[in-house]
């Protein structure tokens, strides 16, 4: 697989930063670095990750599974990722789910057909203060309201 | 001035974020114009047994969760040792609530730096790991910026601040897993593998990271040790009260008028945080119920907060002082609602290593899940509260008491709402009982 000058850097630099034989260590970023450039994590990209840490696929595949922001199904162009966990829930989080469901059209971890959004109900992503709050992709947005929801899912419904 | 989060507030006693607000808080140059590395050149000066007897004195304790003393934790790490010395920061920030680490590496990273020097020296290692959730992409990438510039300017690398101190730091990034905040399930996420426990003993401090000595601790606690050393334990500790020294970041959430990230001494009165610091309840309505330090503790109920916030007078309450998160819950608040969606978190991110956990917090869902939808019988309410004492204390790490602590106080204390919500939805013909 060929990835993009600045993700090989990346890479490079990983295989250095852990002990010598350790460099299995980078597994994981590896991973959501990579998933970020190619949209999700591809048969591809196991069988690639694997040979260059010398793993075996099965390796790769039970880390897959394990954490939640690995994804084997191509997420949306804007992951829409509404927390609803305590701090958020007293602040009306689940209403904002809700309506992100009824604005995209989609559920709980499902996509929009022209492929844009995607949607997923998350755990506590540390904006407890400034609730409820909701990350797109990976940039934080805080004290959302329906409105504001809807204004930020306009702004992004044309970008390519 | 830069734009907070939140407004700071008077009543705060700012140590660790004194320079939040400041223009380029975040640059080597503001750092270094306002005290920065003269705690690192102290440290090299007094060397490690002086240093970790400041962190004893400091009464410093560890601000993840546990609240373990920071100095104590120091001095088991063998120094000399064949393997090398790591130092790790969990920047793991997950437990619902809390969002406090984030704010100490945007806005005063240096500091983290410092303090993860100064452990280097107490420890003698040469490398240190920041283990950030995945989430906080923005910060790694932050972060990333900060360690190069510490780099170019020679305050890392082989001849730290001209002094030959050699320290390397590295940012290690997660992907989601709140498992991954517990320091060996840490441990083994850094090593590339599913974020699993280990068995402890061999704690992290003997056999940690690549199986060798490893320090591990919070972001706010590295955080703290710069001005341990500069001011020295005896004033860090008696900014607290006795065996609980310094100021802690605490996060107020839920239903107060100012939300927000504020710096208090320990032994900050627990009323007096949530009427002046973070304006008080929204309406004028009454405070129903407060979880202390992030949502693995006990809740505790409006009459119980008249209380000192320390680690000694929460777990006199039967509480904990936790992770700083401080969830406030106004007369409106659904408590059945609640504790489901505390156990669901905990459903969710149990790792499924061992069966109490991973069964458990199933069971506790469903059966929270029925409840709060009015179906059930008193007795289901018992056996919530039962199963959860079950779970305590027998799971392979302390997720497990994490999920059943809420659960128990919720149960405990605000068993008539489950029952009334039984009676309620019963009396409307909306489910049938029995
Ligand atoms: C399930 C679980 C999750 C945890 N999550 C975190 C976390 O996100 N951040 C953290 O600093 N500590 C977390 N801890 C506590 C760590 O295991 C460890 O005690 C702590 O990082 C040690 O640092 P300290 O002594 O400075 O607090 C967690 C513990 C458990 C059991
Ligand atoms: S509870 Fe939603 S961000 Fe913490």
């Amino acid at each position: 697989m060929t990835f993009s000058a600045e993700l090989e850097a990346r890479f490079a630099k990983m295989m250095q930063s852990y002990p010598p034989g350790r460099e299995r260590s980078a597994l994981v970023p590896m991973l959501l670095y990579a998933q970020d450039e190619i949209g999700h994590v591809s048969e591809a990209l196991i069988l690639e990750v694997a040979a260059r840490l010398n793993i075996s696929r099965l390796d790769v595949d039970e880390v897959i599974g394990y954490y939640s922001m690995l994804h084997k199904r191509p997420l949306g162009k804007y992951h829409v990722q509404v927390c609803t966990n305590i701090s958020c829930l007293l602040a009306g989080g689940e209403q904002l789910l809700e309506h992100a469901k009824k604005s995209l059209g989609i559920g709980h971890k499902e996509v929009t057909p022209d492929g844009q959004f995607s949607l997923e109900e998350v755990e506590c992503m540390g904006a407890c203060c400034w609730a409820p709050a909701l990350e797109i992709n990976y940039d934080f947005h805080h004290f959302v309201t329906p409105e504001k929801l809807d204004q930020l899912i306009a702004s992004l419904e044309k970008v390519q | 001035m830069k734009i907070l989060y939140n407004e700071p507030s008077p009543l705060e006693t700012r140590v660790l974020s004194r320079r939040f607000g400041l223009e380029n808080s975040e640059r080597l140059d503001t750092y270094l114009a306002t005290g920065g590395f003269e705690a690192f050149r102290k440290a090299l000066e007094i060397g490690p047994d002086q240093i970790i007897s400041e962190v004893k004195t400091s009464a410093l304790r560890g601000r993840g969760g546990a609240g373990f003393p920071t100095g104590m934790k120091w001095s088991f790490v063998p120094r000399n040792h064949p393997k090398p010395r790591y130092i790790i920061v969990n920047a793991d920030e997950s437990e619902p609530g809390t969002c406090k680490d984030r704010l100490l590496m945007e806005y005063d990273p240096y500091q983290l730096l410092e303090g993860m020097l100064i452990a280097g020296i107490a420890v003698d290692s040469r490398k240190g790991y920041i283990y950030v959730r995945g989430e906080y992409r923005y910060l790694i990438t932050h972060l990333e910026r900060v360690v190069e510039e510490a780099y170019s300017r020679g305050y890392l690398g082989k001849n730290v601040a001209g002094t030959g101190f050699e320290f390397d730091v590295y940012l290690h990034s997660g992907a989601g897993a709140y498992e991954c905040g517990e320091e060996t399930a840490l441990l083994d996420s850094l090593e590339g593998k599913r974020g699993i426990p280990r068995m402890k003993p061999p704690f992290p401090a003997v056999s940690g990271a690549w199986q060798s000595p490893t320090l591990l601790n919070n972001v706010e606690t590295f955080s703290a040790v710069p001005h341990i050393i500069l001011n020295g334990g005896q004033w860090f500790a008696g900014l607290g009260t006795p065996k609980n020294g310094g100021t802690r970041l605490v996060c107020i959430s839920g239903h107060v008028n100012k939300p927000g990230v504020y710096e208090l001494p320990l032994g900050y009165p627990m009323l007096k945080a949530i009427y002046e610091v973070a304006g008080g309840i929204p309406g004028g309505r009454k405070l129903k119920a407060v979880i202390p330090g992030g949502s693995s503790c006990p809740v505790l109920r409006a009459a119980e907060c008249d209380l000192a916030m320390d680690y000694d007078s929460l777990a006199k309450a039967g509480s904990m002082l936790g992770s700083g998160g401080m969830v406030v819950m106004d007369e409106t608040t659904d408590m059945v609602r609640a504790a489901l969606r505390i156990m669901a978190f905990y459903q969710h991110e149990s790792c499924g290593w061992c069966i109490p956990c991973r069964e458990g917090t199933a069971w506790l869902r469903k059966m929270l899940a029925r409840l709060d939808a009015g179906i059930g019988t008193p007795a289901d309410i018992d056996l919530v509260g039962e199963l959860s004492k079950n779970m305590l204390g027998r799971t392979f790490c302390a997720l497990g008491d994490a999920a059943a602590m809420p659960t128990i106080s919720i149960v405990e204390k605000f068993r008539d709402e489950f029952e009334a919500k039984l009676q309620s939805y019963a009396a409307a013909g909306l489910v049938q009982v029995g």
